[in-house]
């Protein structure tokens, strides 16, 4: 016993290194596992109201860019506008369309911190819990989808960002519905990857990548962005295809939430379909 | 002694905010991440307590953890850079042994000196930082890659901030 003690006493510097090695490990695995708000990150108030400050600064610099968004989306807005009257006086001659429950309710925040440059990216903003945000929730902009919301706080959320090695996003061409999943591969914050077309699709240079309908996050239809290059690896059954994001992800500010209403349902009705087939 | 544990303090804030608010928002092709904080770990007094170290090492990543949102990884790779660091210096050790408070610094043990020191130390702690973040095998290269220039570009700013911060006339050939 007392041999162990003095084993024990004449390496404790190495004993030290392991027992803080191993609570690092501890808190790595359960900041990737658990999605609870610990206290030890970034929507703990103090740190993120640092980033809040830091963020008036660059918000500052970034207002001609924002102004020219907000504008081009007003227009965009006004056009939407003219299509639905259009689409409403159809709707009138259609037994099928007259209920209609809303689906999708939006959020609008400000980013207070992002980052492009790690392999796992996550972004803060200035919405929380009071205002009713949950996790799981979609967050996009008017270009296109941006992550989803990992972490809530009173006032503040993180958000996983599209650009993490764990998020895989369903998408399919705009022009004939096939579809795959598109990732990102970690190099470069404008490009992703689309995964899992087969050869046999013809898939062209330009071609439009969209959300599908499959994820109870996002509403289909959601542009991801244009295909820029495709080739067949030899030997492999799979398009490999480069995708420019359609959201440039190092100029972003305002982001829009997304509150799914009937996600709930849908969930609990495909894990009940699920546990039938065990 | 307490002008010293002052300067400590002091350079302490510093670097955490430079990190913070400067360089965790800069990005340079995709590829280069620089952690200048580490620093602050370099030059810590040779004669501070190993198992101190150990722990000073680990707050030091955690602050920065809790700012970019990477539990655990920057305080993991702290740990593993205290861990080395007794070993290293006694590897390193001039023929008469170190001056009793003086600091690992360009000024007090020349040029040389400090990059042997300050690379073989800012490698250990960007290969865990990054291997850790990418916690696969698959993407060893790149990841390789984007170690072996971060490190290079943290290096240069740890040479630079040692010229900028030491005035000329103290300053050792």
């Amino acid at each position: 016993m007392r041999l162990l003690f003095l084993l024990l006493w004449r390496n404790n510097f190495t004993l030290l290194f392991l027992a803080l090695l191993s609570f690092c490990f501890y808190l790595m695995v359960q900041n990737s596992y658990f999605q609870k708000a610990s206290v030890l990150n970034a929507s703990n108030a103090v740190i993120a109201r640092t980033m809040q400050g830091v963020n008036y600064v660059r918000e500052y610099i970034n207002l001609k860019a924002s102004n020219e968004q907000l504008a081009r989306e007003n227009a965009n807005l006004q056009n939407r506008l003219k299509e639905s009257l259009y689409s409403g006086l159809h709707a009138r001659d259609t037994v099928e369309d007259t209920l209609h429950l809303q689906q999708y309710t939006y959020f609008t925040a400000r980013i207070i911190n992002n980052s492009v440059n790690r392999r796992n990216n996550y972004l803060t903003l200035d919405i929380g819990s009071l205002q009713g945000i949950k996790p799981e929730m979609g967050v996009i902009t008017s270009q296109g989808i941006v992550g989803i919301v990992k972490q809530v706080s009173p006032h503040f959320c993180t958000v996983m960002s599209f650009l993490h090695k764990d998020t895989r996003i369903s998408a399919k061409f705009k022009k004939n519905e096939f579809f795959g999943s598109l990732v990102w591969d970690g190099e470069d914050p404008r490009y992703a990857t689309l995964k899992e077309i087969d050869k046999t699709v013809p898939v062209k240079k330009g071609d439009t990548i969209v959300t599908t309908s499959f994820s109870s996050i996002y509403p289909s239809g959601l542009m991801l962005g244009v295909v820029t290059d495709s080739e067949v690896e030899s030997g492999s059954n799979f398009h490999h295809i480069k995708v420019k994001l359609s959201v440039s992800f190092q100029n972003l500010s305002y982001v829009y939430l997304i509150n799914h209403l009937l996600k709930n349902e849908q969930r609990s009705l495909e894990e009940a379909g699920t546990k039938d087939d065990n | 002694m307490i002008i010293e544990i002052i300067n400590i303090i002091l350079r302490f804030l510093v670097l955490i905010s430079i990190q913070v608010l400067v360089l965790n928002n800069i990005q340079f092709s995709g590829y280069i991440n620089p952690f200048l904080y580490v620093m602050f770990i370099l030059m810590l007094p040779v004669k501070l307590p190993k198992s101190l170290l150990l722990v000073v090492a680990f707050f030091t990543g955690l602050i920065i953890d809790m700012f970019s949102n990477t539990m655990g990884m920057h305080a993991a790779a702290c740990v593993v850079m205290g861990y080395i660091r007794p070993g290293w210096l006694r590897v390193l050790a001039p023929r008469d042994g170190y001056e009793s408070d003086a600091l690992p610094s360009v000024k007090n043990y020349g040029f040389q000196w400090f990059i042997v020191y300050a690379s073989v130390m800012v490698l250990a702690h960007h290969f865990a930082l990054f291997y850790l973040e990418v916690f696969r095998f698959s993407e060893f290269f790149s990841t390789f890659l984007r170690v072996i220039l971060s490190t290079l570009v943290t290096l240069l700013l740890i040479i630079l901030s040692q010229y900028l911060f030491t005035k000329p006339e103290e300053r050792k050939k």
